[in-house]
């Protein structure tokens, strides 16, 4: 069992975590991620350690609802727990000094990017943050971001925030300009970041993306999470989830991660129908005699 | 001191009893557990039709060399649960091994009466008399050493580590068992449908270790959430088992495998046994629907049976195997196939996928197969199957599941620098004491093998334990330069 500590919404659907798991916080470094499971029947799914503090043995998770589990997490509130979360996943985020880090984050994605960014400043890079969202109020992670960001720009599909359009306008400015830049960091719905590096492409600007893929066990059993490469098939959970944008194959990722749209349509529409049993099942599960004994018989 | 009756001549007359099973019409569309098991007359009559021979040539075939002739000899007599304790000499799992060991090539292959008649039914009088003994429960727990004030840290929950665990728990270690998943058992959990094997009789195995004192942390990834050198110098392991099985799964590397509707053996058997995914959606894991729709399977070992009878069971129209040999060169369990068979498994074999094909929206829609004969033996002493030139067809399919076989997964050998492995990348461990390139570290299992069979993992688990307990009371390790 994995309590929740702290819970609040940053903007619709959006919310941010803070969740006692001593053994990963230790342990965890940008760019890794974990996987949680709700309740008894729930399914597995991966979510990015946004932070981590080792002292307090606490992790932030920030989690956008985009279908039944992660809407269903997002109904939970501090004093709830989860059942199971495994971790940390996943290689570390080369993090290195490059010189001019570009960061681009879309969507959640900028939750996804902001602990690698900030690793980005911290190992002595000017970082540059481009953070798109559809409208002002989904713009993420603004005021931490500011504050690791040499220069920020906000860009929303409809001007409510910053610039009005798409984050890889300014990207190509920057290009087009002859901007210095050593490295992109790209995160967020595939068909951004395919555009991403796309536009990187003819001037081979080192850019590396976090891929999405579908994943079950996260340890390189199932084979699930796998993405074509230019180097062969690799496992995103253990060999990722970040890849040189340049050499991943986009267009399949897209269509693997179609696989169970049916599927993911009808409990979606379940959930939506009758949320509060939902919640009673993780409620319920998460009080049963905890199965996983608690961390703290590690230091016994 | 024989029980039985009757002459051995009379003894061979009885024909060997009969597995009940659930109607093939009814089982290829439900979870429910094929075999039913022998009732207690089936049993006593099987039982009878041993021959108590003087050195018992079945022994020999079994791995752990359990005493066959002796607790055969205990059921004629009617004591179910002195059986039990006899095999539990040499087997701690037998309602598991029971049920999944390749008796035709182990035990049963052996049984002198097999040379003139049916090889008497070993594999199922064992699962009787563990059956018998979980349902009656009368036997307690074993006795447990007082506390040696010893760690030991075994990592994964399969087989060879839940073996493990029973025999160093019991002699007073501290047993601390590390699995990766948020269920434990392994294969026998994720792997094993349970049309074959019941979670149930899992989970009761790890329940008693359990209640003996094993301290089960499931949602660790040793390699990752804590490594070998954290384990063992800040946490006071005294020492590590590494059971890490043989997970990661082999892709044909042929074009279209990425195309949504194709996966590994694992990660569709996982969905289904772990996540409950034929139960969707009141479980939340979702898994290809092939309701309706015809499915591929490629390969000819238990995990290709499993995968195929579980896609029949899900309600595949066609459920189709296909395996580049033949019918008698396939290494599943002989019962597998024709259990598979009954359910209206088709086989086609001497057929070699050669890329997956797919439809407008770019989901799979076939597979394109060579057909093969068979050549020259290879080195495993089956004949190779070559390709017929221009022989190409097509098999339209809306799922396939590529069951190849798995490799050594390297997290925790990537993770541990002194960790000698061997150029597949299994870990590299002294056949006999199981101790590895790293002081107080031994492995065990499918992880030192490759893939290989429960009853073998199970006894490796257990020779590492007596290893893991020596050297836990002499502190001696014999820097093997062997190993390696
Ligand atoms: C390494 C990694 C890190 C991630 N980090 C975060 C994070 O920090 N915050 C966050 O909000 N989301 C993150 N995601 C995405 C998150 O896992 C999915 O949104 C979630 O699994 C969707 O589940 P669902 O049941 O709510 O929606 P579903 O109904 O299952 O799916 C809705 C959409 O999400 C995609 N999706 C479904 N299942 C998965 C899955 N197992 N993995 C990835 N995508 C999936 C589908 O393609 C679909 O478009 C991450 C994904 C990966 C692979
Ligand atoms: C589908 C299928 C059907 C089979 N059918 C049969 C059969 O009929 N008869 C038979 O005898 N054999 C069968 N086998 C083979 C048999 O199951 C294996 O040989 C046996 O389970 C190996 O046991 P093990 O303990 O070595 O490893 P496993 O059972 O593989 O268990 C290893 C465990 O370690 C965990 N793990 C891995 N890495 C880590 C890590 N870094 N940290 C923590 N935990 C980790 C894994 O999650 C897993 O739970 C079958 C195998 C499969 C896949
Ligand atoms: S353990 Fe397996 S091989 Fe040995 S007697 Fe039992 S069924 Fe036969
Ligand atoms: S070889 Fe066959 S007949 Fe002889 S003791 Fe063993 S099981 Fe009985
Ligand atoms: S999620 Fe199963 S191998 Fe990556």
């Amino acid at each position: 069992m994995f309590p929740i500590l702290e819970a609040e919404f940053l903007a619709p659907e959006i919310k941010r975590f803070v969740i006692e798991a001593p053994r990963v916080a230790r342990k965890r470094r940008a760019g890794q991620f974990v996987i949680v499971r709700l309740h008894e029947r729930g399914e597995r799914i991966p979510l990015t350690i946004a932070d981590g503090d080792p002292e307090r043995g606490t992790i932030t998770l920030i989690v956008q609802g985009v279908g039944k589990t992660t809407k269903l997490m997002n109904l939970l509130e501090a004093g709830d727990a989860i059942l199971d979360l495994v971790g940390p996943l996943g290689s570390p985020s080369d993090v290195r000094r490059y010189g001019t880090v570009v960061v681009i984050g879309g969507g959640v994605g900028t939750a996804i990017a902001w602990p690698t960014a900030r690793a980005m400043k911290q190992a002595g890079n000017r970082v540059v943050g481009i953070v798109g969202a559809r409208s002002r109020q989904l713009v993420l992670l603004e005021p931490e971001m500011r504050a690791i960001c040499d220069e920020l720009e906000i860009v929303t599909d409809d001007g409510s925030s910053g610039r009005q359009g798409v984050v890889i306008d300014p990207l190509c400015e920057r290009i087009m300009r002859g901007d210095r830049i050593d490295l992109v960091l790209a995160i967020g719905p595939v068909r951004m970041m395919q555009a991403v590096a796309e536009m990187t492409r003819p001037s081979g600007i080192r850019t590396i993306v976090s891929l999405n893929s579908l994943m079950v066990d996260g340890t390189g059993m199932c084979g699930g999470c796998r993405v074509s490469t230019r180097d062969g098939t690799r496992f995103a959970c253990v060999d990722g989830p970040e890849f040189d944008a340049h050499a991943v194959d986009f267009d399949t990722l897209a269509r693997r991660n179609r696989t169970y749209r049916d599927s993911e349509a009808a409990a979606l529409e379940a959930f939506r129908a009758d949320p509060n049993s939902a919640l009673a099942q993780v409620r319920h599960s998460c009080r049963l005699e905890p199965t996983h004994p608690p961390e703290e018989a590690a230091s016994r | 001191m024989s029980a039985n009756p009757l002459p051995p001549k009379q003894r061979t007359k009885i024909p060997r009893q009969e597995m009940p099973e659930q109607q093939a019409a009814a089982r290829r569309r439900n979870f429910d557990e094929v075999n039913r098991g022998l009732t207690v007359l089936g049993a006593s009559t099987e039982a009878m039709r041993c021959l108590e021979c003087a050195k018992p040539a079945c022994v020999s075939g079994c791995p752990v060399g359990v005493k066959i002739r002796d607790f055969i000899a205990l059921i004629t007599a009617g004591d179910y649960l002195g059986a039990a304790a006899k095999i539990r000499e040499d087997n701690v799992l037998p309602a598991i091994t029971g049920r999944v060991c390749p008796q035709e090539t182990q035990c049963e292959g052996c049984c002198i009466l097999g040379k003139t008649f049916e090889p008497l039914g070993i594999g199922h009088l064992e699962r009787f008399v563990a059956d018998y003994e979980r349902e009656h429960g009368e036997l307690g727990l074993p006795e447990i050493a007082p506390p040696s004030g010893r760690k030991v840290a075994i990592i994964g929950s399969g087989p060879a580590g839940l073996s493990a665990a029973g025999d160093l728990v019991r002699w007073g270690h501290a047993v601390t068992v590390f699995e990766a998943l948020h269920e434990i058992g392994g294969v026998l959990v994720y792997g094993i449908p349970a049309f074959r094997l019941p979670k149930a009789i899992v989970r009761h195995e790890v329940e008693a270790l359990a209640r003996m004192g094993v301290d089960f942390q499931a949602n660790v990834v040793v390699g990752k959430t804590v490594t070998i050198d954290e384990l063992m110098d800040e946490e006071g392991y005294d020492a590590v088992l590494v059971a890490t099985g043989a997970g990661l799964p082999k892709f044909l590397g042929i074009p279209g495998e990425h195309l949504p509707g194709v996966s590994s053996a694992n990660e569709f058997l996982t969905r289904v046994n772990l996540m409950h995914a034929n139960e969707f959606p009141s479980y939340d894991e979702p898994v290809f629907d092939c309701r309706g729709r015809d499915v591929a399977v490629i390969g000819g070992g238990n995990t290709a049976m499993d995968a195929v009878r579980t896609a029949c069971r899900l309600g595949a129209r066609r459920s189709l195997l296909i395996y580049r040999r033949t019918e008698a060169e396939m290494p599943a369990r002989v019962e597998e196939i024709r259990h598979a068979k009954q359910e209206g498994i088709e086989l086609l074999t001497l057929a070699n996928p050669v890329a997956f094909l797919s439809d407008d929206e770019g989901f799979l829609a076939g597979v394109r197969c060579l057909r093969m004969e068979l050549g020259q033996p290879d080195a495993s002493g089956r004949r190779s199957p070559v390709p017929i030139p221009g022989s190409e067809f097509e098999v339209p399919v809306a799922m396939a599941v590529v069951a190849l076989g798995t490799g050594a997964n390297p997290l925790v050998q990537s993770s541990t620098p002194d960790l000698a492995t061997d150029p597949r990348g299994y870990i590299a461990a002294d056949p006999e004491t199981l101790r590895t390139s790293k002081r107080g570290v031994f492995a065990a299992g499918d992880i030192v093998t490759g893939a290989a069979t429960v009853i073998l993992a199970m006894a490796a688990g257990r020779r590492a334990a007596a290893a893991i307990g020596e050297f836990l009371e002499s502190g001696a390790w014999i820097d093997a330069e062997a190993v390696g």
